[in-house]
């Protein structure tokens, strides 16, 4: 195994869908001889050339349309999204439309697209460009929302992305695409969509958490060890359908629950997830739920971001708070 | 009979019309690359007294010392995002200058200093480009309302707006316009074509430009539509369309008065293609103009940018020389300098502010998330 960065893992999930089957395509702006606007497409258009990987013009909406009708051509398409705040540019693509065709044809044909997008903040983009808008993708039926936390499942989760026959919206991180590296397998090899792993077993309390938000949420982890508290942390990975057992388990074991999302407070992943536990699993639970979020403003100005995003502080904290409830 | 069949023989010559589209849209030029006029009845037209010959210039000389200074900055990690404008001055300042200040700008983020030109100081575009709400307050030194909208990230979407806004000036029958720039990879987005639709199903107040600057980051014009011209996309919805060359101050500035002027008459909206050059990269984060175009195509662009020929033109013309332009450059520099000084001294933002500034009346979890961060003082 080699140490890669989450970006250099994703790129080489699309060489090796590319190279398996000739049906998959890449396409989106600047995905071409520019390889993306953050390289996670380099050098693929000259491995495989101009009718595989191709720049689409500057229009979402077309793209998310190119990608539902070519799969009448028994084509996979890989669609680029060039920053996720561009999303409701191609919301009627996604949600409208690519995620409700298995249903409307009665369950007659297949939509196998993923939706390749990066997300998140902290890296000083300017406005609109950083955004977690992972909730209202989520609360879309007919779509799977795959958010990769490190380098290992982001290919692995991506090549189970292409191979799945339903779109697949997968956000990839912004801030880890170079900041993260780790062991990465060789060679070919799929991580299951829709199931979460626990990423560190412990006792006293869990702590759950998908993408951008794993890593600081495991450093909160070893935070609160230092404390003497124990905790276990879930990494979603699919944050739809979010996997109820794994959660259930967990929550069984230690009967205490931080929710953590990058994502601002209001709806999103965290609140559905705290409703299942409650639904489920209630009572098994020694305190209420706890959740860390973002506030409820539009995802800030690049100056503000560090005093605006969630922090592996921030989750100590509400872990000590549920940690102490009697 | 035979007429006809003839026409129908037209009609259905595919070819002929794919060949014919090339020759719909001649240039208009009025200054050559040489600095020489070679229209003297359009320049007449153009009603150009000397001093509105050297505010052009001056303009255009500022917007590039800006550009400089901004690119230098940047690579120093003090300014923040920043698209360069070098080479499309013309396209950028000349064309502004045939606006009012009631006139209503609809920019994109390579547009900057037509926002600055209507009296935003050069302090809150720093600000902008650094990510600082402050930035985005469009007000003159002394608090006087700016008609701009703020420079558009979002691709197209601020030529629906200006469509709303052109609406609205005729509906209250404003001597006005709304005026909107985009770049030759905007005219792909859905929202272009709405924008020009509604503007011109209304015949509302709209001028709208296009900068063909030759590329979207790496996407190479001829990539975003097999048109020939961009302004033909303007007779789709019924609007004249006219190509100018981008690069020619006075073009640029005949083109935007005269369709302003059409356009606030009552005719509905125009839409100018501007041909012109991106001279430098994308952006300052990170874009390697030569992954995409071949450094000889950037040198020759070099040779036809604005600056050149107007500094020719109005050198010839006895109204310009070498002192002049240094000592206007060297007052430049020192107003960058004395911008940026207050740009970093202005207050750090607030997330409780934010906060309030998201809605008028914040809910009740809102509230208790503006006393917590009021409390950390953040
Ligand atoms: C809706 C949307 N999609 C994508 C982007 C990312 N993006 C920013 S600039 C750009 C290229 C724009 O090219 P063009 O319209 O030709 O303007 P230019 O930068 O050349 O002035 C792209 C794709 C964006 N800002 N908004």
């Amino acid at each position: 195994m080699a140490e890669k960065t989450y970006i250099a893992a994703i790129q080489e999930a699309l060489d090796l869908s590319l190279e398996k089957d000739d049906s998959t395509l890449i396409f989106g702006e600047d995905v071409g001889k520019n390889g993306g606007v953050f390289r996670a497409t380099d050098g693929l258009q000259a491995k495989y050339g101009e009718e595989r990987v191709f720049n689409t013009p500057l229009a979402e909406s077309g793209i998310g349309g190119l990608a539902i009708g070519l799969t009448t051509q028994n084509y996979r398409p890989i669609m680029e999204i060039q920053f996720f705040g561009f999303l409701f540019e191609v919301m009627d693509s996604i949600a409208g439309q690519m995620a409700r065709n298995r249903f409307r044809f009665n369950n007659t044909r297949q939509m196998p697209i993923v939706v390749r997008s990066p997300y998140g903040g902290g890296t000083k983009t300017p406005e609109m460009h950083a955004d977690n808008l992972e909730g209202l993708v989520a609360q879309v039926p007919g779509l799977r929302v795959v958010m990769p936390s490190n380098p290992a499942d982001a290919k692995g989760l991506l090549l189970s992305a292409v191979e799945s026959n339903d779109p697949v919206v997968f956000l990839e991180n912004i801030h880890l695409y170079r900041s993260m590296k780790g062991e990465v397998p060789e060679g070919y090899y799929t991580t299951p969509l829709d199931q979460a792993t626990v990423v560190r077993e412990g006792q006293d309390i869990t702590l759950i958490s998908y993408g951008g938000a794993v890593p600081l949420v495991i450093k909160a982890a070893d935070e609160l060890a230092k404390n003497g508290i124990d905790a276990e942390v879930i990494d979603l990975r699919t944050v739809s359908p979010i996997d109820l057992d794994t959660i259930g388990k967990s929550v069984e074991k230690t009967g205490r629950v931080v929710v953590v999302q990058e994502a601002q407070r209001m709806a999103g992943i965290s609140a559905t997830i705290m409703a299942e536990i409650a639904e489920r699993f209630i009572l098994s639970l020694k305190a209420p739920i706890g959740r860390v979020a973002a506030p409820d403003t539009v995802y800030p100005f690049a100056q503000a971001e560090n005093d605006w995003m969630v922090k592996a502080d921030d989750v100590v904290a509400k872990a000590q708070e549920v940690i102490n409830y009697d | 009979m035979a007429n006809i069949i003839e026409l129908n023989q037209k009609i259905l010559d595919f070819d002929y019309q794919v060949q014919a589209q090339d020759d719909q849209f001649p240039m208009l030029q009025v200054l050559n690359n040489a600095g020489e006029i070679i229209d003297e009845d359009a320049l007449s037209r153009a009603e150009l007294a000397d001093d509105d010959l050297i505010n052009i210039m001056k303009r255009m000389l500022w917007s590039r010392q800006l550009d400089i200074r901004s690119t230098k900055l940047a690579k120093q990690g003090r300014f923040g995002f920043f698209a360069p404008t070098a080479g499309q001055e013309a396209s950028q300042m000349a064309s502004s200058y045939a606006f009012k200040d009631d006139d209503w700008l609809f920019p994109g983020y390579r547009d900057i200093p037509q926002i600055v030109a209507k009296g935003w100081p050069i302090w809150k575009a720093i600000l902008w480009s650094r990510g600082h709400a402050k930035g985005n307050e469009y007000t003159t030194e002394d608090d006087k309302p700016v008609n701009s909208w703020f420079p558009q990230i979002i691709i197209g979407a601020q030529y629906v707006e200006a469509a709303g806004v052109a609406l609205g000036l005729k509906k209250r029958h404003k001597d006005a316009v709304a005026y909107a720039y985009t770049g030759d990879g905007g005219t792909s987005q859905g929202d272009f074509y709405e924008g020009i639709n509604f503007a011109s199903a209304y015949k509302a107040n709209a001028v709208f430009f296009v900068q063909n600057n030759g590329f979207a980051i790496s996407t190479p014009r001829t990539l975003q539509t097999a048109a020939p011209h961009l302004a033909a996309k303007g007779w789709s919805a019924g609007l004249p369309s006219l190509v100018v060359d981008g690069n020619d101050p006075i073009a640029m500035y005949l083109a935007a008065k005269q369709a302003r002027a059409w356009s606030v008459a009552g005719n509905g909206p125009v839409l100018i293609e501007t041909m012109t050059d991106r001279l430098e990269p994308h952006s300052t984060a990170g874009d390697d103009p030569l992954r995409y175009r071949q450094q000889a195509d950037i040198d020759d662009w070099w040779k036809k940018e604005p600056l050149i020929r107007m500094r020719t033109f109005l050198t010839n013309k006895g109204i310009w020389n070498e002192t002049l332009e240094s000592a206007y450059i060297d007052e430049t520099n020192t107003l960058i300098d004395e911008q940026i000084k207050i740009a970093d001294g202005v207050e750090k933002q607030k997330i409780s502010d934010f906060l309030k500034h998201t809605l008028e009346v914040p809910g009740q979890v809102m509230q208790e998330q503006i006393a917590k961060f009021e409390s950390e003082g953040k």
